[in-house]
């Protein structure tokens, strides 16, 4: 395995332990040979060109996809905000929030708490299709943390979402990462939002991980700075996007 | 850009990546923007139609007078044609009488006696129709095993038309109410067998990961993602099967009846009074439109998540 200068050695309580891990669709190989750890605690972006397995890591983490070989470790409490909010249509959004909670535990307080976490207590009684794509999506974000995970797995939930929306939410998921502390696997295709967010970014190449990068700047990061365009270059690069280095 | 040339779709403007191409990478922009704007083309007045509400609104009123002027033609010319004897009232029966036919037997009760008889037998069949209908529908959508049981054996039953039955109930269950019954639950069957079936198998496969992932039992799965899920679809089949037993009710009453809505109409037909016989028709007709208010009421309230169904 090469270790890149910069990566901290594997720590000593891992939430996720990947080793030797191979996965193939149809002679295709997706993952070969990989390998990776993540700390408890530990926010890591995964980034990947389109089609390079990124969600296939992740439903494999999620026990929703089997590996063809290797070894893979995760905590049982585990919770998945998907691409699409996928709530369930026919049941009003605090009902929907407390989705696979034990019945004692399933209140309505319960329930409006973790909606007011995402900023949306007032939308117990909604019905999900009266909500916009931001704030169904925030539902789907307190669902998958009312079971206060110790492993929290992000596939691209920030994809649908317009601009606007999008920095919001990727604001409040940070904030709930601050005061929860899973660790968090967030599956992107964007450069800046991996580096906004993550203690560590991995690029998934050839079914390997072809970069592994800590991010060592200070909380909140503005997306600005020489060190940012700095580590930007090298993710890029690793991405295969050829780009002028600009005077940023 | 708010003016937009009217010969280019909308959003098809600034799609075209060789023209974008052609604006980014000339080297002098004002030759470029002198050459774009030398090419004249007219401006179209996208304005010049509006969405006036007042003329929506009178055409709106003038609809339902245009929607009812060839009925009422219709009725005109019916009883225009018996009451000047160019049909005998053996044939036709003039709107009137059928009219005065319909009030007296409302009257002396004969008419709503008839009516629960038959509305009794038509329900009791769907009743017993849709509920195996359901039950079967629900075992081979959730189960492999029950698929391979009931699917084939029903879809082979399904090509036998329900009406070619009868005498075999004849012979089977005699001339009561029980062959109507009978007749009416079998018709009813298939379409709500179908329906169950598809709508439990139409379950949106990433709602069910949704379940695994936060752990859902079967039985969770079935009740809070499934049967909700499949609902819609049942409701369409009980909705066909409504309009079935109707018709097999107006059938299985035409062959035997000794009482009900059939028994009246072909009595008045022995007797050749095509009075009571439209009266039975209107009837039947009605009980076909009260069908689907009581369906549409019934996707009301067990629907209300719909995006369609609630308007708010
Ligand atoms: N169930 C499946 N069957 C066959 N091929 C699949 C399946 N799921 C994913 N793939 C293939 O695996 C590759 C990786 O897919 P995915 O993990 O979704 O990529 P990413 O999320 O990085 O865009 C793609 O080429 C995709 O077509
Ligand atoms: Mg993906």
């Amino acid at each position: 395995m090469t270790t890149p200068a910069g990566t901290t050695p594997a720590p000593a309580q891992p939430a996720v332990v990947m080793r030797d891990v191979g996965k193939a669709f149809a002679a295709r190989r997706i993952l070969d040979d990989f390998a990776l750890t993540i700390a408890r605690g530990e926010f890591v972006a995964l980034l990947g060109r389109s089609g390079s397995g990124k969600t296939t890591l992740l439903r494999i983490l999620a026990e929703l996809d089997t590996v063809d070989e290797g070894t893979v470790l995760a905590p049982r409490n585990r919770s998945v905000v998907f691409q699409e909010p996928r709530l369930i249509p026919s049941e009003r959004v605090w009902r929907n929030v407390l989705l696979g909670l034990p019945r004692r535990e399933s209140t309505l307080a319960r329930a409006q708490e973790a909606l007011a976490e995402v900023n949306l207590a007032d939308h117990a009684r909604a019905w999900p299709h009266t909500l916009s794509g931001g704030e169904a999506q925030r539902v789907a974000l307190a669902r998958a943390l009312v079971h206060r995970p110790d492993l929290l797995l992000l596939d691209e939930p920030f994809a649908a979402l317009d601009a606007l929306t999008r920095l919001r939410t990727q604001a409040l998921v940070h904030e709930l990462w601050h005061r929860h502390r899973p660790a968090v696997l967030l599956v992107t295709h964007d450069v800046d939002e991996a580096l906004r967010l993550a203690d560590r970014v991995v690029v998934l190449t050839d079914g390997k991980v072809g970069l592994d990068l800590r991010v060592d700047l200070p909380r909140p990061r503005e997306g600005t700075g020489s060190r940012f365009g700095d580590l930007r270059s090298q993710l890029l690069a690793e991405l295969g996007v050829a780009r002028p280095s600009s005077p940023a | 850009m708010t003016v937009q040339d009217s010969r280019c779709a909308p959003g098809e403007l600034g799609r075209d990546p060789a023209a974008n191409e052609n604006l980014a990478v000339s080297g002098d922009p004002a030759v470029a923007d002198r050459a774009a704007l030398a090419t004249p083309f007219e401006l179209t007045d996208l304005s010049r139609r509006r969405n006036a509400p007042g003329r929506r609104a009178g055409l709106r009123r003038v609809r339902w007078l245009l929607r009812g002027l060839v009925p009422a033609a219709l009725l005109i010319a019916w009883q225009w044609s018996t009451s000047a004897g160019l049909v005998p009232p053996t044939t036709l029966a003039s709107p009137k009488s059928v009219f005065e036919a319909a009030r007296d037997l409302i009257a002396d009760g004969e008419l709503q006696t008839a009516l629960r008889v038959s509305t009794g037998r038509a329900l009791a069949g769907l009743v017993i129709g849709a509920g195996i209908g359901v039950a079967a529908g629900l075992v081979a959508g959730l189960w492999k095993l029950g698929e391979e049981l009931v699917d084939s054996t029903l879809q082979m039953l399904r090509t036998v038309p329900f009406i070619a039955l009868i005498p075999l109930f004849v012979v089977w269950f005699g001339i009561g109410d029980t062959p109507k019954i009978v007749l009416i639950a079998v018709a009813c069957v298939f379409p709500v067998y179908l329906n169950t079936f598809a709508g439990v198998r139409g379950v949106d496969r990433r709602l069910i990961e949704v379940g695994r992932v936060f752990g859902l039992s079967r039985t969770r799965m079935i009740t809070r993602l499934v049967l909700p899920n499949a609902l819609p679809s049942v409701l369409v089949g009980i909705r066909y099967a409504m309009g079935i037993s109707l018709l097999a009710l107006v059938a299985a009453e035409q062959i035997n009846a000794s009482s009900g809505l059939g028994a009246l109409v072909m009595n008045a037909s022995n007797q050749i009074r095509t009075d009571i016989v439209i009266v039975g028709v209107v009837v039947y007709a009605l009980l076909g439109l009260l069908v689907d208010l009581v369906v549409r009421l019934l996707e009301r309230l067990l629907l209300p998540w719909r995006p369609t169904i609630v308007k708010s």
